[in-house]
């Protein structure tokens, strides 16, 4: 990673920290209308579409953390959706007749950050042991991991009194999520991550991306850093997970295995490793693209692959690069 | 004991596929530091050529030594040709670049490759069986003990692990004896300076494809035969066979083949002893053993410590 730091990197966040959260306080808080005016007017498969756009930046945003700004190329990231999607619908499934009317909102709240929480968790797990490893083995290790999730998935029929499905899957999860709970999610994770990395605290993350070696010789805690990065990404994947399982109401083991995590790679390098807006742009991209191809349903992967080959090897960088759009271009310095 | 032999017997038979397939990981490795993930799919399209040949074959009632032999030495050129033209297009133009734009282009050669096979107008996802050309039976049965059955050898795991030993000699004959292979071992060492010296490096690389494509190839004409070929069978071998190479220390050439029978005696020694209904453990276990390998011993069984220069 010969990229240099650019300089808008250096430069103090301007913008107030309570300006920050009341600027995401009021947006969530203007999510509740627009969705509850959204559900009405708009037609159900559109709906569908922007919440798995949701579920898909959360992905996108969280594994640009691990992959692009911490250079930790992680591909297990489904793994940890899974984990999520099924503390979420396994719970959820389990209680959805104890709990409705005023107790949804909070109950759902809850479970959607005990779905994140398991993950984080996981990846504490996953990570201490694996990040140790570097670039390719690493990439090898986490995929390994997001494998052993799902064999171990397609075997569990159930715990305890708990319902999980085993290979069939499991169904009828109540469907919850909505475009407010989605994209408040959204805003949550991106907001948090934007603000973690490109605080005076989130330096050592592009440092330890930049330059490991020469970074532990500045004195910073790389394996702190990295399973940092993993910890966090991890939840919000947990968290995007609760949300895709209670958008579709079934989960099959299948739907998480090593082509999803690739998906979310794609979207991160086609984005612009390390840039969230980046991210965000492909998720929207990635995720809407395909809706539009379903008369090449057959090519669809294929096209993708192709997708990732060529811009590999034109434009490795992607399509921002290391930048944000909400930051002024200024020449890198090297 | 009669069951233990058994094991024995197809754990070497499953190992030898194992084997050759991380010969390949480990001489790309070795030249370029790349993990190829898309040779797991170069076996699977050795499946395939196998596949299209034997139709071809068996509509013209050709006898099996004649189908075999064209057989195998198809899927080694068409899959070699694979490997060059992967190199080629995919890997050479980002030589200088940092290694994680190489991997992540593997991984989309290998989507490419999964996914253009599952069309319905190149091969399908539909798994097909290979037109039986050589019936499958055993040619060695002991009494072992006091079992009731004897232990099996068939003719398709002596095939698979003769074809895996003379290969394994053909190529460290390559590699010790002729010009070329020291010109491979010159570049595994240090690729500039192995250019510094005259040597064509490019070459050297574009053989080191060819030569692990076709042994790929063989191991794919190998399991088409044993199994089936559908166009996802790459995954799981290419990843099992990965592991052996990391196993037994990726870029040592004996560390592939002790890699890749030890990744088949676990496996089915696995399968054979553990309850059924935990059977698809199994193909956990590699991932396992992988990690443990990595944070023990990184460096693999026969591999040399390397240390992180700045």
């Amino acid at each position: 990673m010969e990229r240099a730091v650019s300089a808008t990197m250096l430069h103090r966040n301007q913008v107030p920290a309570w300006a920050v959260n009341a600027g995401v306080a009021i947006v969530i808080a203007a999510l509740l209308p627009i969705s509850i005016a959204f559900d009405k007017y708009i037609d159900n498969y559109v709906l569908d579409v922007m919440i798995r756009i949701g579920v898909a930046i959360i992905l996108a945003v969280s594994l640009n953390l691990i992959n692009g700004i911490t250079g930790q190329f992680s591909l297990g990231h489904a793994g940890f959706m899974a984990l999520g999607a099924y503390t979420g619908g396994v719970l959820l499934k389990h209680y959805q007749h104890q709990i409705h009317g005023a107790l949804l909102p909070p109950a759902f709240i809850g479970v959607t950050i005990l779905g994140g929480l398991v993950a984080a968790v996981a990846g504490l797990i996953v990570g201490i042991p694996t990040l140790r490893l570097r670039g390719d083995y690493l990439a090898i290790a986490t995929l390994g991991f997001g494998e052993i999730i799902t064999v171990v998935l397609n075997q569990i029929e159930s715990i305890g009194r708990f319902e999980v499905g085993g290979s069939a899957g499991l169904h009828n999860i109540p469907h919850i999520t909505n475009l407010f709970w989605t994209y408040a999610w959204v805003v949550i994770c991106v907001v948090v991550i934007a603000r973690l990395v490109y605080s005076a605290k989130g330096k050592p993350f592009f440092a330890v991306r930049e330059d490991e070696i020469a970074a532990a010789a500045m004195g910073i805690d790389t394996t702190y850093y990295k399973v940092a990065a993993f910890v966090i990404g991890a939840f919000f994947a947990g968290v995007a997970g609760v949300l895709s399982a209670t958008l579709s109401g079934n989960l099959d083991p299948g739907d998480f295995n090593f082509v999803k995590s690739i998906v979310i790679v794609v979207m991160v390098v086609l984005g612009g490793s390390g840039s969230i807006t980046g991210s965000v742009l492909a998720a929207i991209l990635l995720t809407y693209l395909p809706e539009q191809l379903r008369a090449f349903e057959d090519w669809r992967l294929v096209i993708y692959a192709l997708l990732l080959i060529v811009m590999m090897l034109v434009r490795p960088e992607g399509l921002l690069g290391n930048r944000e759009l909400w930051k002024r271009r200024k020449t890198a310095v090297s | 004991m009669h069951d233990f032999l058994q094991q024995l017997v197809n754990g070497l038979s499953v190992g030898a596929v194992y084997a050759l397939i991380a010969l390949g990981y480990t001489m790309v490795y070795g030249v370029l530091r790349l993990i190829n993930f898309a040779h797991g799919d170069v076996y699977m399209v050795g499946a395939v050529i196998a596949y299209e040949l034997a139709v071809k074959m068996a509509g013209l009632n050709s006898p099996v030594w004649v189908a075999l032999p064209i057989i195998f030495l198809g899927a080694m050129v068409g899959c070699g040709a694979l490997g060059f033209t992967i190199e080629f297009l995919c890997y050479r133009p980002l030589r200088h670049r940092p290694r994680l734009v190489s991997l992540i282009t593997a991984i989309g050669v290998s989507l490419l490759l999964e996914n253009l096979f599952q069309n319905r107008r190149v091969f399908g996802a539909t798994p097909r069986v290979l037109p039986q050309l050589l019936a499958i039976r055993p040619v060695l049965s002991m009494a072992v003990g006091s079992a009731k059955s004897p232990v099996v050898v068939t003719n398709l795991d002596l095939i698979s692990m003769g074809l895996c030993i003379a290969l394994m000699l053909g190529l460290s004959w390559f590699v010790l004896k002729t010009k070329m292979g020291l010109a491979l071992r010159a570049v595994s060492f240090r690729v500039d300076t192995a250019s510094l010296m005259g040597i064509n490096t490019n070459r050297v690389i574009s053989m080191t494809f060819v030569l692990g494509s076709a042994l790929a190839a063989v191991a794919g004409v190998v399991d088409a035969m044993r199994y089936q070929v559908d166009p996802l069978m790459g995954l799981i071998p290419g990843i099992k066979a990965f592991v052996a190479a990391v196993l037994g220390g990726i870029g040592s050439i004996p560390g592939a083949l002790l890699g890749g029978f030890l990744m088949g005696l676990v496996e089915t020694f696995l399968k054979g002893y553990l309850p059924p209904q935990y059977n698809n453990y199994s193909n956990a276990a590699a991932f396992v053993v992988l990690i443990l390998i990595l944070l023990i011993r990184p460096s693999g069984l026969l591999g040399k410590t390397t240390v992180e220069k700045v």
